[in-house]
């Protein structure tokens, strides 16, 4: 027995992490034990690296997305520095139903993404061709002037369901409203070697110089193996090996050139409004 | 387990590779070999998921209750590869949106999972390192083989450099779709299983049927 009360005193004064330490590792206790402490500091590692890492990520992420409004609009140029080649662009919140802009948010840190799943900021749609779901109500654009002050172009965010995944991307119009200077997804999953080729600089060279409308208004444009009737001017040809990823293209264009979309914006600009 | 650390680390390799001899880690595999820089960073990650999962798991293996143990070594796990997506993601955004998803599958991978259960739990810290090492090194090996297979006749390129100029491009070559597509890894990592058999004929396991004579009376 005395030695028994010894052994209690003993524990005591090892303090309470080495007493259970020193626990037989199948008993009740310290399997409570091992899981709680390690859940604790393997969480506390987690976010430690997560918060830490956050601003850089968001700097890289930033920077994707300039670099690619750049790419779009034929202004890339990898010797120069992103964010000052970026500062010619004019950030907008456009309001898609009306295709003004709006003061009501900060075009900076306007979150498209963000917007399109907030109830009070989207719409849900019916008829959804491009599979979105969701539409936001506004939408950040760019804008790039001469050095007159007249614009040059418009750089619009597209996005839409393809086979795998959904394509976000840009599409830069010229002042007309009309004609097409690029097309550039930065972000999708499609196969690799089939759908990926929307990522072909010679796919995408195919854009430049088409046309969205006829002089009557209706929207032509498409993706497809053969071109319509109207002409090659509205006509993108199909990648070979990615039909349902062209048809997604096809339904996302068309979708977000349509009135869904940045008609009503597109009729400002042609108005000479913007 | 009188292994030195020499054969700890080479043993992964051929004699004992996770993919040709023990087939673990196949899935993704399949998924990150269609080009080679993207199957570089994937043997990378898993290479340093599994050294230092493994020694973590070892210097905690007195203290690990069984009941608890496929938990703590999955926490343990799980842990580094979101350490590793963020950082992938911090430093390398171009890499990280390429590999996408595959980067928090590691912890699915039989590989990382295998190595702890099989190997940190019952030796020493260090080894267990090394072992994780070798191991990741052996699935690197594969993927590396199976990549550079894929990607050159999938997209005629090398690290995303033209080798052959593919008609796409203008070039003559016309590239061999399937091998982009992920069942092309399983013939390829089929044929190597084979190559690597008939190299070493003391990898072929021992059949588990007998195929019977009947004797004519």
């Amino acid at each position: 027995m005395p030695e028994d009360s010894g052994q209690k005193e003993n524990n005591r004064d090892k303090g309470f992490v080495r007493r259970f330490l020193e626990l037989p590792p199948d008993s009740v206790p310290k399997t409570v034990f091992v899981a709680v402490a390690l859940c604790l500091v393997a969480s506390m590692i987690v976010s430690a690296t997560a918060v830490s890492l956050r601003p850089i990520q968001e700097v890289n992420k930033l920077r994707d997305k300039q670099i690619n409004i750049l790419q779009v609009a034929g202004r890339y140029d990898p010797s120069e520095n992103v964010t000052e080649a970026f500062s010619v662009f004019e950030p907008h919140v456009l309001e898609l139903d009306t295709g003004e802009f709006t003061d009501a948010f900060d075009p900076t840190t306007f979150d498209d993404r963000a917007a399109a799943e907030d109830p009070a900021t989207s719409v849900a749609l019916q008829d959804d061709p491009a599979s979105i779901g969701r539409k936001s109500k506004y939408v950040t654009v760019y804008l790039l002037r001469n050095e007159d002050g007249s614009l040059d172009k418009v750089i619009l965010p597209i996005h839409g369901y393809g086979l795998w995944s959904t394509l976000y991307g840009f599409i830069a119009l010229e002042e007309d409203g009309n004609d097409i200077y690029g097309l550039q997804f930065y972000s999708h999953a499609e196969t690799p070697g089939l759908g990926a080729e929307v990522d072909n600089p010679r796919w995408k060279a195919l854009w430049r110089g088409k046309k969205l409308a006829d002089d009557s208004g209706d929207l032509l444009i498409t993706v497809a193996k053969t071109a319509p009737p109207q002409g090659e001017d509205y006509h993108v040809d199909a990648l070979a090996g990615a039909t349902l990823t062209s048809r997604g293209v096809d339904n996302l264009v068309r979708f977000w050139m349509g009135e869904e979309g940045y008609a009503p914006f597109l009729e400002n600009l042609k108005a000479g409004e913007i | 387990m009188a292994q030195t650390k020499r054969e700890l680390l080479v043993d992964p390799l051929v004699d004992n590779n996770p993919i040709t001899l023990q087939v673990l880690g196949i899935c993704s595999a399949l998924a990150v070999t269609s080009s080679l820089k993207v199957a570089f960073v994937m043997a990378l990650a898993v290479t340093l998921v599994t050294a230092f999962s493994s020694m973590f798991i070892s210097i905690l293996r007195n203290q690990i209750p069984g009941a608890i143990r496929i938990i703590v070594q999955m926490v343990i796990i799980a842990s580094l590869v979101i350490i590793v997506d963020q950082i992938l993601k911090a430093y390398a955004y171009e890499i990280s949106k390429t590999l996408s998803v595959f980067v928090g599958l590691i912890i699915t991978n039989c590989i990382v999972m295998g190595r702890a259960e099989a190997f940190a739990m019952k030796n020493p810290p260090i080894a267990s390192f090394i072992d994780g090492i070798g191991n990741g090194l052996g699935y690197g090996l594969i993927l590396m083989m199976v990549g550079v297979i894929r990607e050159l006749f999938g997209s005629g390129s090398l690290f995303g450099i033209t080798i052959l100029p593919t008609v796409n491009n203008g070039g003559w070559y016309v590239p061999n779709g399937l091998l982009l597509l992920p069942p092309s890894a399983f013939f390829v990592i089929g044929l190597l299983i084979w190559a690597f058999r008939t190299w070493k004929p003391e990898q072929v396991e021992e059949r588990e049927y007998k195929i019977q004579t009947v004797e004519a009376h």
